[in-house]
């Protein structure tokens, strides 16, 4: 994949702004994606998120499915050696794309037709949603 | 010593078979739980992004009504509920600044403080101790293997884990006290997709399918779990596992208080429930 680089990034200052998280603090070691549930369905690793923040290239992230398949199961986070909270980092990015294009990213008519627990419903609405 | 109950919306309805057994159970070995008189939705999933306060007023709120009313325990059933409340909690601990503007915010309640302890259901049966459990057995479960299936949230992240995050033992202890025989299943601590099912239906079926037949081919008959979520993942996506792995066949999934309320007698069976 070919990627522009923009080291004066300003998507990553707001994903660290926004998660708490230092993007450096990782040092690509992959352990997160190794045990990530979602992987098998992604189209970027959850350690290639980090790695393309850190490089400036945070541009190539937001329109990957990967963000919005991540479903906040803090097993990556759980494992991390380096104490990276990647969960944290990932809803940086989806908030930061909800706010700046101000447009929810799936809307009730989008959501499956039958009778869902609430708690998906309003899960589903608080990730996925400005 | 009395403890506030959170239920949360979903163990009102699709989860109802859960609260009825869990109360019951409670009520049978004695437990003193009483529903906070009123209480609103947690907001189901924590919010991860460090600048946004609104997110946290749902849990903040319910917190600071159990403290109002004089409460020092809290417990739930749901495993959302439960990380959320602690995850909530974490959040304003040690960060006056965040709580101020927080208690700000709700005028019309009591301040929260950060007293008031969260503990989900399963911790206060552990409290109770296994001896009791066992005394309170009336149908033994002998011969009964159950996968007992934790998922994330009473898991994670770490700090507001119930039990070791990667090898926990706290239900299938529960499960070996009222006799029944808990098979090892390494994928009891693997995210089921969580509320993707709600866009997602098919990258959900294709997990919970994984983790059904993990449960399966370690010889389980049964799977239990604590969040209604989870349940809906493993039991009611079976139709769309189906639909895409022609040859699954179904697997039974219950709440662990269905299974124990059977075993302490309150219950004829979990089949019809
Ligand atoms: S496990 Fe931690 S350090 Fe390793 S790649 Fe993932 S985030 Fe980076
Ligand atoms: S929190 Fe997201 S990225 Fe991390 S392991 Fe779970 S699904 Fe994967």
């Amino acid at each position: 994949m070919r990627v522009a680089l923009n080291l004066q990034d300003n998507l990553l200052k707001k994903v660290e702004e926004i998660s708490g998280e230092n993007v450096f603090a990782c040092y690509q070691c992959g352990k997160c994606s190794a045990g990530c549930p979602m992987v098998a369905e992604m189209d970027l690793l959850p350690n290639q998120v980090i790695r393309f923040l850190q490089i400036g290239a945070g541009e190539a992230v937001l329109e990957k499915r990967t963000i919005w398949l991540c479903a906040s199961c803090f097993t990556c986070a759980a494992r991390c050696p380096k104490g990276v909270n990647l969960a944290r980092m990932m809803e940086g990015v989806r908030v930061t794309i909800l706010r700046q294009s101000n447009a929810d990213q799936v809307t009730p008519p989008e959501m499956v037709k039958e009778p869902l627990p609430q708690i998906a419903l309003i899960s589903a609405l608080r990730k996925f949603t400005t | 010593m009395e403890i506030a109950y959170f239920p949360g919306c979903t163990l009102k309805t699709t989860a109802k078979s859960f609260e009825t057994s869990a109360l019951a159970i409670a009520e049978s070995l004695g437990l003193d739980i009483k529903e906070l008189p009123e209480w609103t939705c947690c907001g189901t999933v924590y919010s991860l992004a460090e600048d946004d306060l609104m997110k946290q007023l749902g849990p903040i709120r319910t917190l600071a009504r159990a403290e109002g009313l004089g409460y020092s325990t809290l417990t739930t059933l749901c495993s959302m509920c439960y990380n959320t409340l602690v995850q909530a909690k974490q959040f304003v601990a040690g960060d006056s600044v965040r709580l101020q503007k927080i208690n700000n915010f709700m005028e019309e309640e009591s301040d929260y403080t950060g007293t008031v302890e969260i503990k989900h259901f399963l911790t206060l049966l552990m409290e109770l101790g296994l001896d009791r459990l066992k005394e309170a057995v009336q149908r033994d479960l002998a011969g009964r293997k159950i996968a007992c299936y934790y998922g994330c949230l009473l898991l994670r992240p770490e700090s507001a884990s119930i039990d070791d995050c990667e090898q926990p033992q706290i239900l299938e202890q529960l499960m070996q006290a009222l006799g029944a025989e808990p098979v090892f299943f390494p994928y009891q601590v693997e995210c089921c997709g969580s509320y993707l099912t709600a866009v997602k239906p098919d990258i959900v079926a294709r997990r919970a399918y994984r983790i059904l037949e993990n449960a399966r081919e370690n010889g389980a008959e049964a799977i239990i779990t604590s969040c209604p979520l989870c349940s809906f993942n493993l039991k009611d996506r079976q139709k769309n596992i189906k639909a895409i792995y022609p040859g699954f066949k179904d697997i039974p999934v219950y709440y662990f208080t269905e299974i124990m309320s059977e075993a302490l007698g309150i219950t004829k069976t979990v089949e019809n429930s």
